[in-house]
């Protein structure tokens, strides 16, 4: 049985009843009038979003360096062979991808774990709801500054501090003081970023584990079965779809990200990822011409992401809709 | 419960369940940690904050934030760049109302055809990264004096938090019940009375929801305003990274300076943790 969907119903009441059809041109007009409220938005983003982007398909094609603007001039493909064959390049592009599959993977596994936590009765829920947010809520360049300043620092970090706290306890002065940040400087970012991420993925996941039908659940506990059955066979499968959104949208914010490698690393020990080599190539080597062919390979990658992003999104929408 | 179920299996759930209550406490504590860490060192003094291992129970001092705010001297005032960062998160988020709240109307309570499409494409917008548009928008800025202009700022922030406050709103307006504009309309109610009677009630808990999230990522957002604003329009973010250059211990400064800038996004954060969920979902998920 074919479903109306919320496009027919809002338009027949929209329309209100009869309206005789006064020919083309009134229809018209009551188009345009339909169309006014949207016009706005929509010359203003693609002003605002759109055109750059077309400007940088363009710029793409020409060499020109800040640094020697005498020569300025068409490139052909010049600067798309400079980023194809450029090691340093295709390194960040592999450190890029390392760092958002692990820390979307990692806060996904974390933020579920946390939301089944939280998806039941204890004393000062809220309050541990609360405290689990606040990661997120912390600016990003100063949850960055956090985590390189007061917690990894080698000398006076508090994960250093601790560990030498810990050996003092039993007597000891040889506390190892691992240099974070020179050891292992990628995970060192990863970290700081799971921890910001972590509660992005539990809110969606605990809205998703609220969003389950409590009867179904009831009534296998009844008919016998165990808990990590019922974790297994009901609620999983329901929360696939949260899972794919956190998993997609947290791809797209932490693809992006620039602020955590900016101020821990400052993009060196092989943790520059994209957004940082082409702030890099245009904001410091000032190849405003690779900066852009760079640019432009960058939006042809995260159009495959999107496309993909945008159906799990479409799959909501429509459930939502015929609801 | 059924009376059937024997008081042994309820006490073994109801003490597992008291267990997994005690370790989401002791996970929450975990995650707040570093927070609390940040406030604590922002309260001791410089000397304090720098030992190995940490001083706990060393005297708190306000020392830190009076350096950030520059009675210490030497330092930068704080004032200019939060009062920068205020304007551009404000304005913008009162732009992208402006323009969000008609849009998610003409998509939802009298769409326009194909909207689904319209409303996708705002989306897609959105997954772009921004700083592949970065370059072009810095050459125009520099031939056209907005440079360190806190108004350019205004304008990006506004078209980068535009789709997800298009999509907020439009997932609230859609709640609107089409038999209640059904009825309003066979009453002979103008658009005026039906947008205040009707829609209104409804969009209100939504403009604050869209408010809120496009006031915080106007507030976090870095790149940009690093790329395109100097001394005169620099937002906080910024002066948050060139605050370390300087010589010596700044531990306890870094911290009061990190706290400060983070405690508006967590004031209206914690004011709205249920919408919060909603907006960056993009309305998805309620």
């Amino acid at each position: 049985m074919p479903t109306p969907t919320a496009e027919t119903v809002r338009s027949g009441a929209a329309s209100g009843g009869a309206v005789p059809v006064r020919g083309a041109a009134a229809r018209r007009a009551k188009e345009w009038a339909r169309r006014a409220p949207l016009l706005p938005a929509l010359v203003f983003l693609i002003i605002v979003t759109q055109l750059p982007f077309v400007a940088t398909v363009v710029l793409s094609f020409t060499r020109w360096n800040a640094l020697a603007p005498d020569r300025r001039g068409f490139a052909a493909l010049d600067n798309y062979a400079a980023v194809f064959t450029d090691p340093a390049l295709r390194a960040s592009v592999a450190t890029t991808v390392l760092l958002t599959v692990t820390v979307v993977l990692v806060s996904l596994v974390l933020g579920l774990g946390l939301a089944l936590l939280l998806d039941r009765k204890f004393f000062g829920r809220g309050l541990v709801r609360t405290l689990l947010i606040t990661p997120f809520l912390v600016v990003p360049v100063a949850a960055a500054l956090l985590w390189k300043h007061a917690l990894y620092n080698a000398s006076y970090g508090l994960l250093n501090g601790a560990l030498t706290a810990v050996w003092r306890l039993f007597g000891s002065d040889g506390a190892p003081q691992p240099d974070w940040m020179t050891s292992s400087p990628l995970a060192a970012v990863e970290t700081a970023l799971i921890w910001q991420w972590t509660p992005f993925m539990m809110l969606i996941l605990l809205a998703g584990l609220q969003s389950r039908p409590a009867d179904a659940i009831e009534a296998a506990r009844m008919d016998g079965a165990g808990t990590f059955a019922i974790f297994r066979y009901l609620t999983l499968p329901h929360l696939r779809r949260y899972l794919e959104l956190a998993a997609l949208l947290g791809t797209v914010y932490v693809v992006q990200n620039f602020d955590a490698v900016f101020t821990i690393t400052s993009g060196g020990l092989g943790t520059a990822t994209l957004p940082y080599t082409l702030y890099q190539t245009f904001y410091q080597a000032h190849d405003y011409g690779r900066a852009s062919a760079q640019g432009v390979v960058v939006v042809l990658c995260s159009l495959l992401v999107a496309t993909f992003a945008l159906r799990t999104v479409s799959s909501l929408l429509r459930e939502e809709i015929t609801r | 419960m059924t009376p059937t179920t024997a008081p042994a299996s309820l006490r073994r759930r109801r003490r597992a369940n008291g267990l997994l209550g005690l370790v989401a406490w002791l996970c929450g504590i975990a995650f707040f940690l570093p927070v609390a860490w940040m406030v604590l060192t922002s309260l001791h003094s410089e000397q304090d904050a720098a030992t190995n291992p940490p001083s706990l129970t060393a005297p708190l001092t306000l020392h830190g934030y009076r350096e950030f705010f520059g009675a210490g001297g030497g330092g930068l005032s704080p004032w200019p760049p939060l009062v920068n960062s205020l304007t551009a998160s404000v304005l913008s988020t009162l732009l992208v109302l402006l323009l969000a709240v008609p849009a998610a109307y003409a998509l939802s309570i009298r769409p326009v055809r194909k909207w689904s499409d319209v409303l996708f494409f705002f989306l897609s917008t959105k997954m772009l990264p921004l700083v592949a548009g970065l370059l072009p928008v810095y050459l125009v800025a520099q031939n056209t004096g907005l440079l360190d202009d806190i108004w350019l700022l205004v304008v990006l922030y506004t078209s980068m938090n535009l789709p997800i406050a298009v999509w907020m709103m439009r997932s609230f307006l859609a709640e609107v019940p089409v038999e209640m504009l059904e009825a309003a309309s066979l009453d002979g109610a103008g658009l005026a009375t039906t947008l205040l009677r009707i829609v209104g009630p409804v969009a209100l808990p939504g403009i604050a929801a869209t408010a809120l999230i496009s006031f915080l990522f106007s507030w976090n957002e870095l790149l940009f305003a690093r790329v395109l604003t100097g001394v005169v329009a620099g937002t906080s973010p910024v002066f948050l990274t060139g605050f370390v250059t300087s010589q010596g211990l700044f531990l306890a400064k870094v911290c009061a300076a990190a706290t400060v800038i983070s405690l508006p996004v967590l004031a209206a954060g914690f004011a709205a943790q249920d919408k919060l969920v909603q907006g960056l979902s993009l309305g998805a998920v309620k």
